[in-house]
């Protein structure tokens, strides 16, 4: 599910000029868990999906057309005198170089505004709120209550109720990025001080693969998010479980492991709600092991991933703000077995 | 004419045995174990990936394992010893894969709970590692 891109850089590489048409319709038909623009779960998306088939085929026709012409022109400048009379190339001019793009150019644009208009409109009022902060290179991900207070905290996931409005609220911590799940919604720019918003409805069940889509520094291209729409009550069930405070670890190892996370620097960066660590510069960690994904979907959440995640972080994502940690190995095996209780 | 062609016929006859033993030699290191029919190459691939190997090492024919907390697993097959106290056999490489504490109580390589087998077919790739794979010539 994580970075399977073999069938995308197949298509792209068989694209050869002629076969541009038969290359953009293969890439509609992908592998699920991809990102796609193609296969639009929500009505904003589909709306912009759309607009961008109504482009390329008027453009197609243009270039067609325009190829068209050329030809004639050619086939007749084989012939003495065969260039059009004056009134013949006036009337050309005007009707295919003023007239025809203006009419086209202004009902694309119309088509533009009228999209962006119902994009940017309000969330209808039964809409749930989350809040998205931008981090290089994460995504902290708040849900609030009616009043804007945090229910839970939560990175680099988010869900949502199948049919259900979500506005996302958006706002950075460093640097500008730009928050985009092209099944869902178009981009929306993640400035530092000021609250941006989009919403979207998805209206089926599924994992969306969303990314950073304003080059923000080293890691940019490995600034990944999912987004799992999911039934009312699952929802429902997630949050809650997200809501709550870890549980305090029965094992004696993992218990040994929270020790760890306490005294070996773990705490100063990350929260693990209902514990002594309340670290805020890098994800809250209060249910880590609920998560598919480690390092903004850079790799799966497993054992093997995790351990050498937190051994060394650069050789998985290099530049990222998460420093080495050198423990002892027994150290490092209890740190793992603690953070898979995080569920 | 006729001479000749016994004379070579005679030395070819002598010459094949070697001949043969050479061209027996091409194409495998001599130093490759052989691997065992019941592992899976292709699909110790795709674990190797998924459990996460390659966020510690360094792995060839699978991108993004590039970790460097363990030692690279280049050319893992021609090497004598496993984590510099076990001798380089399948059996023993699939062994350390599925339980390295058994061996090395303090290793810092984690116990994956893989099975046996899902052990034995990652041990299978990293023997074949970045050429092809040995029982059948496919690439992967």
């Amino acid at each position: 599910m994580i970075v399977k891109r073999n069938a995308h850089t197949g298509n792209r590489m068989s694209c050869g000029l002629g076969s541009l048409l038969s290359c953009v319709m293969a890439s509609t038909a992908r592998a699920q868990n991809e990102q796609t623009v193609f296969e639009p779960v929500s009505d904003h998306a589909e709306g912009i999906v759309w607009l961008w088939w109504a482009m390329f085929w008027v453009g197609a026709v243009i270039f067609l057309a325009v190829m068209l012409l050329l030809a004639v022109g050619l086939w007749r400048a084989r012939r003495p005198n065969s260039g059009l009379g004056e009134s013949a190339s006036r009337n050309l001019v005007i009707a295919a170089g003023v007239a025809i793009p203006l009419v086209i150019l202004l009902t694309l644009v119309g088509g533009s505004l009228m999209l962006g208009r119902s994009i940017a409109a309000d969330p209808p009022p039964n809409v749930m709120r989350v809040r998205v902060t931008g981090w290089m290179w994460w995504w902290q991900v708040d849900y609030l209550d009616q009043d804007g207070k945090v229910i839970a905290s939560t990175a680099n996931e988010i869900h949502v109720p199948v049919g259900r409005p979500v506005e996302v609220q958006l706002i950075s911590a460093d640097v500008i990025h730009s928050f985009w799940v092209p099944q869902l919604h178009g981009k929306t720019d993640v400035m530092p001080g000021q609250l941006n918003s989009t919403w979207f409805t998805a209206e089926k069940a599924g994992v969306y693969r969303g990314q950073c889509a304003e080059f923000c520094g080293v890691q940019h291209a490995l600034m990944a998010f999912l987004v799992i729409a999911e039934a009312e009550t699952d929802f429902r069930r997630w949050l809650e479980r997200q809501a709550a405070p870890a549980e305090m670890p029965e094992n004696p190892r993992a218990r040994f492991g929270l020790e760890v996370f306490l005294d070996r620097g773990c705490a100063s960066c990350h929260t693990v709600r209902g514990t002594d660590a309340q670290g805020n510069i890098g994800p809250d960690l209060t249910h880590l092991a609920s998560r598919r994904t480690l390092a903004a979907v850079t790799i799966p959440n497993t054992r093997g991933h995790l351990g050498g995640w937190i051994s060394d972080p650069h050789s998985v994502k290099e530049g990222v703000f998460m420093p080495r940690t050198l423990l002892e190995p027994e150290e490092l095996t209890a740190l793992t077995v603690y953070l898979e209780t995080l569920e | 004419m006729g001479n000749k062609v016994v004379i070579i016929g005679k030395l070819w006859r002598l010459m094949l045995p070697i001949a043969l033993a050479l061209l027996s030699g091409c194409g495998e290191r001599a130093s490759v174990p052989e691997l065992p029919a019941r592992a899976d190459v292709k699909r110790g691939r795709q674990l190797a990936e998924q459990v996460g190997c390659g966020s510690c090492h360094r792995i060839p024919g699978i991108p993004s394992a590039n970790g460097q907390v363990g030692p690279p697993l280049e050319g893992l097959a021609e090497r004598a010893y496993i984590a510099g106290i076990l001798p380089n056999h399948f059996d023993t490489l699939a062994a350390w894969i599925a339980e390295p504490q058994r061996f090395a109580p303090n290793s810092a390589m984690p116990n994956l709970g893989l099975s046996e087998d899902q052990a034995r077919d990652i041990a299978a790739y990293l023997y074949s590692q970045g050429r092809r794979n040995i029982q059948t010539g496919e690439e992967f």
